[in-house]
């Protein structure tokens, strides 16, 4: 029988040493057994390696960046729309992700559906608010404080020893020893980011990330523990395996059920030479690493699409464990007519 | 004295601990010895069965051992089971 075709938008193209998630969740759903799928990337910037990666992506459109306003992106969609008949999208950034909810149900409206957490969702879960999270649904999580002044800074030894983390609103994290390097990272996050820093305990031990999806009312579709193998100097995994701790499924189990988170996540914990977990982040969308999770069995972006289509999905009940991954760059070479299709015109 | 029960041994030497993602590499007497800790045999059956294979005394076989479970220990491999502890 044949299968129906999607045609799906999805951000995130990017491939940098911060990689976006975007060519991991393609290669996810060009493997989907239920749908076959057309590509639309929806890029920021026209050196994306996704865009020139034509096995991956079959049409690629810019669209404005986040700071432009829900009304900019709604007339780029409908625009990209009008061309392509979206049937989903699928946002991968964290920033991106406020304006895509605010839309969803005028995107809904015109035949498009997404599958995200709710602005409520999207809002408690943020790093801001990660002490009141942990209290509220009995998570553990470091102790953190929000500073706008880099005056505050003086008085976090009375609260916090070092070393401690100094956190970006989005992104970015770094090491402080002292208080004067907590002031420059102050300076440095703050001058990239924005207001507020998030001040956090350090917790030493093993970082670990799961990956999932929850359908919204608190079950669990999917998850996939990861430990990092190797980690770039921007923390992120290079490398990682997959493992079979019960404590992190049923931290996962909890979170999703307390929250009934709507959508794909990645927790960020650190386990302690106790054994204790720490819940450091919520990442309200699917990571980089997704394609570990397809390798083991678990093809979340696949079922995510179904969910957002309104289709009846299985939660996935096992996933093999000790499969790695190790992720590589790869130089290609691209025309430069085509760098200047999508500089100029904005599609390719 | 226990193997964790999900930790896997291959026959190269290589061991993986499912729980922690951990992975380390150990040599051919130490993988004898791992498998008859995970055949539940007693320290001194283990001693038994090396000093009959190796040419070494009794005490270089003990230090090495206790260095050896000292290890798995660091690294949560085992687990203490009270009966069979030797």
């Amino acid at each position: 029988m044949k299968k129906r075709t999607l045609n799906i938008g999805v951000t995130g193209l990017n491939a940098i040493d911060s990689p976006g998630p975007g060519v991991s969740v393609i290669r996810a759903l060009r493997e989907a057994s239920s749908f076959d799928v057309r590509i639309i990337g929806l890029s920021y910037e026209s050196l994306e390696p996704g865009i020139y990666m034509h096995d991956i992506v079959d049409r690629t459109y810019s669209i404005p960046y986040p700071g432009a306003g829900v009304d900019t992106l709604l007339a780029r969609l409908e625009y990209i729309h009008d061309k392509e008949k979206l049937d989903v999208i699928i946002p991968n950034f964290d920033a991106e992700l406020y304006p895509f909810i605010k839309l969803e149900q005028k995107l809904k409206s015109m035949g498009i559906h997404m599958f995200l957490p709710t602005l409520h969702q999207f809002e408690e879960r943020h790093k801001v608010n990660l002490n009141d999270f942990g209290k509220k649904y009995g998570i553990n999580v470091p102790k953190s404080k929000v500073i706008y002044d880099l005056n505050t800074v003086h008085s976090l030894p009375s609260e916090f020893s070092f070393p401690m983390i100094v956190k970006g609103k989005f992104y970015d994290a770094s090491i402080a020893y002292s208080i004067e390097q907590v002031k420059s990272y102050f300076n440095k996050i703050s001058a990239k980011w924005g207001l507020p820093i998030i001040i956090q305990e350090f917790i030493h031990g093993t970082e670990f990330n799961v990956t999932g999806l929850g359908d919204g009312n608190g079950n669990t579709m999917a998850a996939v523990p990861m430990r990092k193998q190797y980690i770039t100097d921007k923390g992120k995994a290079w490398g990682g395996i997959s493992i079979s701790d019960e404590k992190m499924l049923e931290m996962t189990r909890k979170f999703l059920k307390n929250t009934k988170w709507r959508g794909g996540f990645e927790l960020e914990l650190m386990k302690n030479k106790d054994g204790e977990l720490y819940l450091l982040e919520i990442n309200p969308r699917l990571p980089a690493w997704i394609y570990l999770a397809v390798g083991v069995g678990q093809n979340i972006p696949e079922a995510l699409v179904n969910l957002a289509m309104g289709e009846k999905v299985k939660p996935f009940a096992s996933y093999d464990v000790g499969k790695m991954f190790i992720r590589y760059a790869w130089d290609m070479i691209v025309d430069r007519e085509e760098f200047e299709q999508i500089s100029i015109y904005g599609e390719l | 004295m226990k193997l964790q029960k999900n930790v896997a041994i291959s026959e190269a030497g290589l061991l993986f601990n499912p729980v922690t993602g951990e992975s380390f590499s150990v040599n051919p007497i130490g993988i004898e010895i791992l498998n008859l800790i995970r055949d539940e045999k007693s320290q001194d059956q283990i001693s038994l069965a090396i000093l009959d294979k190796y040419s070494t005394d009794k005490a270089t076989f003990e230090k090495d051992y206790t260095d050896f479970i000292g290890i798995l220990e660091h690294h949560n491999l085992l687990e203490r089971n009270e009966k069979t502890n030797a």
